[in-house]
């Protein structure tokens, strides 16, 4: 019974921890501004909505990995998973929710777009340097 | 002798935990974390002593088990002051680090206290029961305290993100290593898949400390009501 409750008490302290550090890393993105050939490559203007995310990740998925953002990367989508859980279940019931998880859906979106041009910069850097050798 | 997922793991951990350091001192953030600092060295040399002892004393021996149980004790103690550090930087104008010394002492006296009280009931192996009962109760007790750490940088409207970055992820580990506690007392016969779990979790704080040393800036700021799970 112990084990249950400290379970139920660390999951729950967990769930808003996890959330809190994603939003911390898509606010800290969130004041960079897309490059004219990112917005053009991901159709992403000035806001991001929350059905760009599977085309903006597939783009980063093409782009050589930086070890540094990986794990952000990671977490964002996983934090993704999470929000399309609670549009699907909790949202369809309490309306401002779902208004809130769109919300933030367009904030992860806009996060891998970020996270796409540094990928790219970092390409261009890597092909820069190999020329050069 | 471990097998390639497990040295998978405690590579990468131990790599990680380097790096955290490397990172710091490479953003000249190493005397501001100090003991932030010190504790992931401390992890590194733990990692690198435990490859050592099970190499030639194999993870069924008892000289491993001590070594892992007195250094998983004294790594939770050094959690523990790094954990109080953050508070230090939170309270920092408040000139409370006198009064946030005391308390952190009293409250370790406290947890070693009721340890060694659950511990004084049995009757052998009495000090590797206590170190482990010992670091269980402290984890237990980091949790919370982060927790309350996360309100207080809410309530003092804390802006900067990497402070925020790494009481987060503080938070993190602590809540995940207490649910994996619980579950590994709720299904014991689940032990093939905890110890799979477990060593992935270590790599958690490492893992995210250093994407903060090396990320964001000392100067960057956020509005912490941002961050808020019920939005404010």
């Amino acid at each position: 019974m112990t084990a249950a409750i400290i379970f139920v008490i660390s999951m729950a302290a967990l769930l808003q921890f996890f959330i809190s550090y994603c939003r911390s890393l898509i606010a800290a993105s969130s004041k960079q501004v897309l490059s004219p050939e990112v917005k053009d490559v991901t159709g992403i203007q000035k806001f991001a909505s929350g059905e760009d995310f599977n085309r903006v990740m597939q783009l980063l998925q093409l782009c050589p990995e930086r070890p540094e953002d990986r794990n952000s990367v990671q977490a964002i989508g996983a934090y993704f998973k999470i929000l399309n859980f609670l549009r699907s279940t909790v949202a369809r019931i309490v309306p401002s929710m779902q208004v809130w998880t769109e919300l933030e859906r367009g904030h992860c979106a806009y996060f891998a777009a970020v996270a796409l041009e540094r990928r790219i910069s970092f390409s261009r850097d890597m092909l820069a340097q190999q020329m050069d050798a | 002798m471990l097998g390639p997922f497990e040295c998978f793991v405690w590579l990468l951990c131990t790599l990680l935990e380097a790096g955290v350091v490397v990172c710091a001192v490479r953003t000249r953030s190493f005397r501001r974390y100090f003991l932030l600092n010190v504790y992931m060295g401390l992890s590194f040399l733990v990692s690198v002593g435990r490859y050592t002892v099970l190499r030639h004393s194999g993870v069924d021996s008892l000289e491993y088990a001590y070594f892992y149980f007195y250094s998983d004790a004294l790594l939770t103690i050094g959690l523990y002051f790094a954990l109080l550090s953050l508070y230090s930087l939170v309270f920092d104008e408040m000139k409370a680090e006198r009064y946030l010394r005391l308390g952190a002492f009293l409250l370790l006296g406290a947890t070693a206290w009721f340890s060694y009280e659950i511990v004084n009931q049995s009757t052998h192996r009495m000090l590797t029961h206590f170190a482990f009962e010992l670091s269980q109760n402290l984890y237990f007790v980091g949790l919370v305290l982060t927790y309350v750490l996360w309100g207080a940088i809410f309530k003092l409207r804390e802006s900067r993100t990497r402070l925020i970055q790494l009481v987060l992820a503080l938070g993190i580990y602590f809540s995940a290593f207490a649910a994996n506690y619980a579950l590994r007392n709720l299904y014991p016969n689940l032990q093939p898949v905890w110890h799979f779990v477990t060593p992935l979790l270590g790599c958690i704080l490492p893992a995210t400390w250093m994407f903060a040393f090396l990320r964001v800036p000392e100067e960057a700021r956020l509005v912490p009501a941002r961050l808020a799970v019920v939005p404010r």
